[in-house]
């Protein structure tokens, strides 16, 4: 189980995180700024997973972000790196060619998706296809649900 | 109001700033228009505010007030509204919030929604936060949803589920009913979801556990099929059919496995498959293969299997991929135990990733190196293992010489390689090793005889070139004062003997005491060396000089000993060479206990002492009447107690007199001694005249005793009471010797239980005239509170014809009388 899955920028900056359990504020922002340094402390060539804590950390580097996940002992490391290039697949498809931009500015977007594939810290939907799917679905519903309002507000009467 | 701004213009603002202070001006703007918002109360722009909120947020920002919004938010009907609102309850709420529990209902309700996106959010927000009493109440609307036929809700709701049992273990039971069917599902992602929540409720019930075995020929079915379909591209991932499910059903699998032999047969073939089938190219298919090794090592199998799994983790091991070696090194850590010979094929990959540039790698590779050397492997890989040593970074370095010393002490082929394997580890990575080492290799060095004259000339060589290891120092100051007789004279048989005089060693020694480099420890060390070559070396006077000069040292440790040691010069001299003599053999104590007891005749090692614990007094009192207590009962006592006794091993160089019996742990504590003074100070002052001090007998005619008599040497004990103090019991003893020649330097020295007291006044002469001309007197007083039975251990020294005899005795019949 995936205790808190994040994404870093290159300079260190959190562009999303979410976690799976509960911690106070100050203690999630104090185990963010540690994992940070850490992992921004490694070099290049080194493996992609390092013990921290009690727990095993799994991150990988797509160009300017790092994506990084906290998983417990008995979790296979091999297929976490699948999980987390099966998330960056998927918000790939859905911005067509993501870049760092598009998840700052669609952060709501890319938590959406995140909660189509993964769900309490485990992958909840492995075709790549139907997350799409629904989160496709999910969009037209919100836009349903907006259409009339901007009609009214074009029209003067909010 | 204007509209308030879109999220996206608020991004871009935000970004512009270039400074912090500017950001957060901008942010602190927004948030306060944000605020007076919700206190208008404005549904149309909640969503947009709330938005903006978790930006801010994200960056770092309080958002504390936006909680109770995306309550109002998740309760409003627009989908958007309820979209954002779950995120932020997410984002924001965790279960220590009170405002938690105010979503109950609202997720009760859209768990019943007609849309099932927004039964999806219900889903996926409870699965990820709820509390356990939200987990409590929403159990039931969980199970419904576990049983509907819609996968979507389905598969979020079997997760959901895993979460409650998480928080709420007791509810376990109440899903039992709907997992019926799970896998008969053809959705993966219901069927991965379902194993999921297999998995959880199989680990931490072993009911459910039994429960659920009867599944094992309906996963590998599953399992078999996705290896053998055909090509799926809604599922493929670099050919592999969803991997996903592959490892999750693998790892069940173990579970189910694990101890029970129908069960790991009937995965036997199929694990065989995976293990040969699985394309090795791709991390994927690494992944899948990392898990049925981890599979195959955990449950029953037939070792065909497992020699079959080992095999893989070693061409993991020889892969490019470093995670793929990184997941091999932990799995075969794993393995070793049990697997040992298997493991011990792949050794030499293993000792190659100790020069991988790694760290993870190469902590791993260092752990089960260590865990790989025996007997037949010891030369070869100690020096991977030291060259290691050399090359690694600190923080490995503790580490890996204490493992260098356990291998090296269960394995050893021969003294001379132990030794030359410690010196290396000193001399690359003194000053990491830990501190009991200092006495685990003294005690090793004594026990090697013949390899003395080799040591000490090694660490003399090793001292001259690097003074600023601290264990190495102290180790090398002890060898020389125990052996520099053997370094000057040049009896090196193993290398080419160096050519040394004693003014040259006397010199290094005298360099430690001044250099800045030695701490404390190591001067207390080097002093006490420079102390025992008195009775080696000739240059005494240079000794001599030495030790006053530091009779003033402002470090009370080596002012207590150039005093104590003065005085040994001075009023002692007699005493100086038995003191100062050569150690005995140290029997081992536990290995990885506290520290060595180190037995001294007469020189403790203040320093060694020092890094024990409680050990000497702890383990005297559980060791009360059976073993003999080691006491000194010289006349030093008033020597010890005019300085100060922080701690009495310390103050115990002359006092202790420890005889024999080396497995006595009761330590060289003299405990009592310092104690007696206080008590009953007309014995101190007294403790130079050579009379006794007594003359009355006060109590009638105890009679004498013979308490040893062999090879000539008879000795008589004869008693008195002391009148003031019933309690002590004065014996005179009388020495005579019946041979034809006569018995010089006689030393006589005794040993009493612990609840005894005793006190050893100067004997009359140390020549034992032969044939019974003349007899050596001495008096011991022995104080016996506890009126217990006497015992006494004696010792005795003693040149006979050219020829110096050591003798040790225990006398037990010592009259009632004497005792009581």
């Amino acid at each position: 189980m995936l205790n808190s899955k994040k994404s870093l920028r290159f300079l260190g900056k959190l562009r999303l995180q979410k976690w799976y359990v509960p911690l106070s504020d100050k203690e999630r922002k104090k185990i963010s700024r540690d994992l940070v340094q850490t992992i921004l402390a490694r070099k290049p060539k080194m493996c992609s997973f390092l013990e921290w804590r009690d727990l095993k950390i799994v991150y990988k580097r797509y160009a300017s972000l790092y994506f990084c996940c906290a998983v417990e002992d008995q979790d296979n490391e091999l297929i976490t790196l699948e999980i987390i290039h099966r998330y960056v697949e998927l918000l790939d498809k859905y911005f067509g060619s993501v870049c760092e931009l598009d998840i700052i500015f669609n952060f709501e977007k890319a938590y959406f998706i995140l909660d189509e594939f993964l769900l309490g810290g485990e992958a909840q939907e492995t075709s790549k296809k139907n997350v799409l799917k629904a989160i496709e679905q999910a969009d037209l519903l919100q836009e349903e649900a907006e259409a009339p309002r901007s009609v009214l507000e074009e029209i003067g009467l909010t | 109001m204007p509209a308030p701004i879109r999220l996206r213009e608020l991004i871009r603002t935000i970004r512009t700033a270039r400074t912090q202070a500017e950001e957060r001006e901008m942010i602190q703007k927004e948030c306060a228009a944000i605020r007076s918002s919700f206190r208008e109360e404005d549904n149309t722009y909640r969503c947009r505010n709330v938005a903006k909120l978790l930006y801010m947020h994200m960056l770092g920002y309080p958002a504390h007030f936006g909680q109770l919004e995306c309550l109002k938010l998740i309760a409003s009907q627009k989908f958007t509204d309820k979209r954002i609102g779950y995120l932020g309850a997410m984002l924001l709420l965790d279960e220590r919030q009170d405002v938690h529990l105010l979503m109950t209902n609202c997720i009760k309700n859209d768990l019943n929604h007609s849309t099932q996106y927004v039964q999806g959010l219900a889903l996926c927000t409870l699965g990820c936060m709820g509390s356990s009493e939200m987990c409590r109440d929403l159990a039931g609307e969980v199970e419904k949803l576990l049983k509907t036929s819609n996968s979507y809700l389905r598969k979020k709701a079997a997760l959901c589920a895993v979460h409650v049992i998480r928080k709420v273990p007791e509810l376990m039971e109440m899903f039992l009913p709907a997992t019926k069917n799970l896998l008969s599902e053809k959705n993966h992602g219901v069927l991965h979801t379902s194993v999921v929540l297999l998995t959880e409720m199989c680990e931490r019930s072993p009911d459910m556990l039994a429960h659920f075995r009867k599944l094992v020929p309906q996963l590998v079915r599953i399992l078999k099929n996705l290896i053998m379909s055909g090509y799926s591209p809604e599922h493929d991932v670099s050919g592999i059919s969803d991997p996903f499910l592959q490892v999750r059903i693998l790892r069940l699998l173990r579970i189910l496995g694990k101890n029970d032999d129908d069960s790991s047969e009937a995965m036997n073939d199929i694990l065989a498959q995976v293990a040969t089938n699985t394309e090795t190219s791709k991390n994927v298919g690494n992944a899948i293969l990392y898990e049925t090794v981890l599979t195959i090592m955990d449950i029953k199998s037939e070792s065909g299997l497992r020699v079959l799994a080992i095999n893989i983790l070693g061409r993991f091991l020889l892969n490019n991929d470093k995670n793929i070696r990184y997941v091999a090194l932990t799995s075969l850590l794993k393995t070793v135990q049990t697997d040992h010979n298997a493991v011990q094929r792949h050794r030499s990959t293993i000792v190659d990733c100790l020069k991988d540039l790694d760290v993870s790698i190469k902590r791993r590779a260092m752990e089960l190196s260590f865990a790989l050397v025996n007997g037949n492997n010891i030369r070869g890989m100690m020096k991977e293992l030291l060259y290691f040593l050399d090359s690694c970074d600190p923080e490995f370095k503790a580490d890996c010489a204490s493992g260098v010393f356990l291998a090296a002490e269960k394995y050893a082929p021969s003294k001379r390689w132990h030794i030359d394997t410690i010196m290396r580890v000193l001399t690359t990575a003194g000053s990491y090793v830990r501190d009991d080492s200092v006495p685990n290799l003294i005690q090793l060095i004594t026990n090697s005889v013949e390899m003395h004259a080799y040591t000490v000339q090694r660490l003399y060589k090793a001292l001259l070139d690097d003074i600023s290891q601290q264990p190495l120092v102290q180790v090398a100051s002890w060898c020389i004062g125990e052996y520099g007789d053997l370094l000057v004279s040049g009896q090196c048989e193993e290398e080419e003997p160096i050519q040394v005089t004693e003014d040259e060693v006397l010199d290094v020694l005298e360099g430690l005491l001044v250099s800045n480099l030695s701490t404390p420890v190591t001067r207390g060390y080097s002093l006490t060396a420079i102390m025992k070559l008195s009775t080696r070396f000739s240059s005494v006077n240079r000794i001599k000089k030495v030790v006053s000069i530091y009779g003033s040292s402002i470090d009370v440790e080596l002012q207590q000993r150039a005093v104590e040691y003065n005085a040994l010069f001075k009023k002692y001299d007699h005493m100086r060479s038995a003191l100062l003599e050569r150690m005995p053999i140290m029997e081992k104590t536990a290995s990885n206990g506290p520290t060595e007891i180190v037995q001294t005749n007469g020189e403790t090692d203040p320093s060694v002492v020092e890094t024990k614990h409680p050990p000497p007094v702890t383990q005297s009192t559980n060791q009360a009447t059976d073993l003999l207590d080691l006491l000194g009962g010289n006349d030093m006592v008033p020597v010890i107690q005019t300085s100060v006794p922080t701690k009495p091993a310390s103050a115990g160089g002359e006092l202790l007199d420890l005889l024999g019996d080396l497995s006595l742990s009761g330590g060289p504590a003299p405990t009592p001694a310092p104690s007696v003074p206080t008590s009953q100070p007309p014995f101190l002052l007294d403790g130079l005249s050579s009379q006794p001090l007594f003359n009355d007998i006060a109590a009638a005619g105890i009679p004498p005793m013979t308490a040893y008599n062999k090879n000539g040497l008879k000795i008589d004990f004869t008693f008195e009471r002391a009148n003031p103090n019933p309690n002590i019991a004065v014996i005179t003893i009388n020495a005579s010797n019946s041979t034809e020649a006569d018995m010089t330097d006689f030393v006589f020295q005794a040993a009493v239980p612990k609840t005894f007291q005793l006190q050893l006044l100067s004997p009359s002469s140390n020549v034992v005239p032969a044939l019974n001309q003349g007899t050596v007197t001495q008096v011991i007083r022995v104080l016996n509170p506890q009126k217990q039975q006497l015992r006494m251990r004696i010792k005795l020294t003693y040149t006979h014809r050219a020829s110096s005899i050591q003798d040790l005795a225990e006398v037990n019949n010592f009259p009632p009388q004497s005792w009581q």
